[in-house]
């Protein structure tokens, strides 16, 4: 088998806060272009690992190389090469979409060009031309989600970080969601997500299960699967985090 | 950069409170403390008690009330009335002769008037008094020259400098300025920043390219603009609504001002590092900060007159600087020579609250 290039590369990670160990070595990696699930109960660590895979904050010990980047030296160049999107939501309420694909442009450096056409793009992708100048507050959480998710995108990162990005959204949209995420995982944008439903646990290409810091288990959904002789991700999901 | 603070634009004129307070504020306040809350005397009831009836009293109380000060709403016959007329709560003030006020005079050299005084305006009262007294000195003076006498008295006089018309818009309009300054600028950049945080927005910020510093410079330069802005409305309105002039260079006036606001954005920057959330932000710059800066600046009661605790405690509040300052170009007309002590303390503090805001901020990265 051809060996994959990996993306992300993380080896005996450690943050510590004073004596509590939120991320207990660890050591994982993502292959350019897999869509892969970040699982684990509130409080296992995920949001502290993603933080730190974003250069947002800095580990106490261990490496992450994350688009090439060690992102303890080069926080900046790491940042540069994602997109994130958070489980509250990244947009502003009181600008148009037009206004905040066009603020978000503009802070990743883009041209007025690019912006321009990139808004187009994706409005015409999401069917949501006649949006354009409405406010974001005028429109359903849904198509929000989605709209964040476009902006996320909208500068070509090479990964994707969406922390539980469909927190509150129906069963429909979510749907229409992971669609928009394989989407751009066919075009070669990793994506890095981390979830609550196990449902959508299927749909990732590798996930892994964190606890209490540490990973418990890391694989395809249907390898955790026979590994823990169960028929859902449900299942294996209770079992390791229980 | 451009992007960032046309955005911060954006969400202040979509946001009708932040419209309020950024330019309702100023209006509203210079006029209130301009109308409502003066110290100046002006037509203030009082009685008159004349137990003589003669020429001189009816001479004194006509130069007492065409003072202008005074207006004479009530004339008692009888000490009893006295009491009863203070309770009415109307007049502030008595004025009492004694019985045969003229023959005394004339016979003795002295006569006696008798003042009596609301005291539950303590301020008040004490001008009333010192006015009427004044009143009083003025006529003896002259009806000793009259009757060629040479008044046997040291005449103090007063020249009153900086304020000759002692209009208490030249006291207030200073401290107007340096609250609303302090306001604007601390509160409505802790309150946006903090609401970025609690949107989760401040995160989508951090994550991008953007250096933290790029991120409050693009953040603090819209109310840098909009507190100047203010700064010209509320001097505009002291010079044509209340005829308050700048006596020394505007441009300096301008640039302390700048200083000023720079200073208040940088505690409002450590506020919002401190605060969760917008209540939080708005009531640490509400209490902490608003009430103590109004009551130990300096703005209202004089820091001398103040317990010594109180006068420590006010060294370290910044608008009292800036409130010498400003007054002492505004009034005196005099350049930095004779406030660069000032200038540099708040210097000092904003450098002391950036660096503040800068370590909390990273010790929130860790």
């Amino acid at each position: 088998m051809k060996e994959k290039e990996h993306i992300i590369e993380v080896t005996n990670l450690v943050k510590k806060f004073g004596s509590f160990i939120a991320n207990d070595h660890l050591n994982f990696s993502v292959d350019k272009g897999e869509i892969f699930g970040f699982l684990g109960a509130n409080g296992a660590g995920k949001t502290t690992a993603i933080k730190i895979l974003s250069g947002l904050s800095k580990p106490s010990s261990g490496k992450a190389i994350v688009a090439g980047y060690d992102v303890a030296k080069y926080p900046n160049k790491v940042k540069r090469n994602i997109g994130y999107m958070s489980q509250h939501f990244s947009l502003y309420n009181d600008m148009t979409v037009k206004e905040n694909f066009r603020f978000y442009g503009g802070i990743y450096g883009l041209s007025r060009k690019s912006i321009k056409e990139k808004t187009n793009y994706y409005l015409e992708k999401l069917k949501m031309q006649e949006f354009e100048h409405m406010l974001l507050k005028q429109i359903p959480l849904g198509w929000k989600q989605k709209l964040a998710f476009s902006v996320a995108n909208m500068h070509d990162p090479e990964i994707v970080f969406l922390d539980e990005p469909t927190g509150g959204v129906d069963p429909i949209t979510r749907r229409q969601f992971w669609e928009l995420i394989y989407e751009s995982a066919d075009n070669g944008t990793t994506v890095f997500v981390t979830t609550h439903y196990m449902d959508e646990a299927e749909y990732c290409e590798r996930v892994s299960i964190m606890d209490e810091g540490k990973i418990e288990a890391i694989g395809t959904p249907h390898e955790l699967k026979e590994q823990y002789s169960v028929n859902s991700m449900n299942e294996v999901f209770i079992n390791i985090a229980r | 950069m451009w992007a960032f603070i046309k955005k911060e634009f954006y969400h202040i004129f979509r946001d009708y409170r932040s419209m309020i307070i950024l330019f309702g504020m100023p209006v509203v306040q210079v006029l209130l403390f301009g109308f409502a809350i003066t110290n100046d005397i002006n037509d203030v009831k009082i009685a008159i008690l004349d137990h003589s009836k003669d020429e001189v009293t009816r001479e004194i109380t006509q130069k007492i009330i065409s003072s202008n000060y005074f207006l004479l709403v009530d004339n008692l016959s009888t000490n009893a009335q006295i009491e009863e007329a203070f309770k009415k709560g109307e007049i502030k003030q008595v004025v009492i002769f004694e019985p045969d006020f003229a023959k005394k005079l004339e016979r003795e050299g002295s006569a006696d008037i008798q003042l009596i005084l609301d005291a539950s305006e303590p301020n008040t009262a004490n001008m009333l008094n010192a006015y009427t007294t004044g009143i009083i000195n003025t006529y003896s003076l002259q009806r000793m020259i009259k009757l060629n006498l040479i008044p046997i008295s040291i005449q103090a006089e007063t020249q009153m400098l900086f304020n000759p018309e002692l209009k208490s818009v030249y006291m207030f309009v200073p401290g107007v300025i340096t609250v609303l300054l302090m306001l604007v600028s601390a509160m409505m950049t802790s309150i946006s920043i903090t609401r970025e945080k609690e949107l989760g927005t401040m995160e989508a910020l951090l994550v991008s390219p953007l250096k933290p510093i790029q991120i409050i410079i693009g953040k603090v330069t819209p109310y840098v603009l909009l507190s100047f802005i203010n700064l010209i409305v509320i001097l505009l309105l002291a010079r044509f609504v209340f005829d308050m002039p700048v006596k020394g260079s505007v441009i300096l006036l301008l640039a302390e001002s700048v200083l000023f606001i720079i200073m208040a954005l940088a505690l409002g920057i450590l506020i919002s590092t401190i605060s969760k959330t917008q209540q939080q932000a708005m009531l640490l710059s509400m209490f902490a900060l608003m009430l103590p800066i109004i009551l130990l600046s300096g703005f209202i009661f004089p820091v001398e007159n103040m317990p010594v605790i109180l006068q420590y405690l006010s060294h370290i509040m910044p608008p009292k600087w800036f409130i010498i300052i400003i007054k002492n170009i505004m009034l005196k007309g005099v350049g930095i020579a004779y406030f660069w002590k000032e200038t540099l303390i708040i210097l000092f503090m904003t450098l002391f609250f950036i660096g503040m805001s800068v370590k909390k901020f990273k010790i929130r990265l860790e």
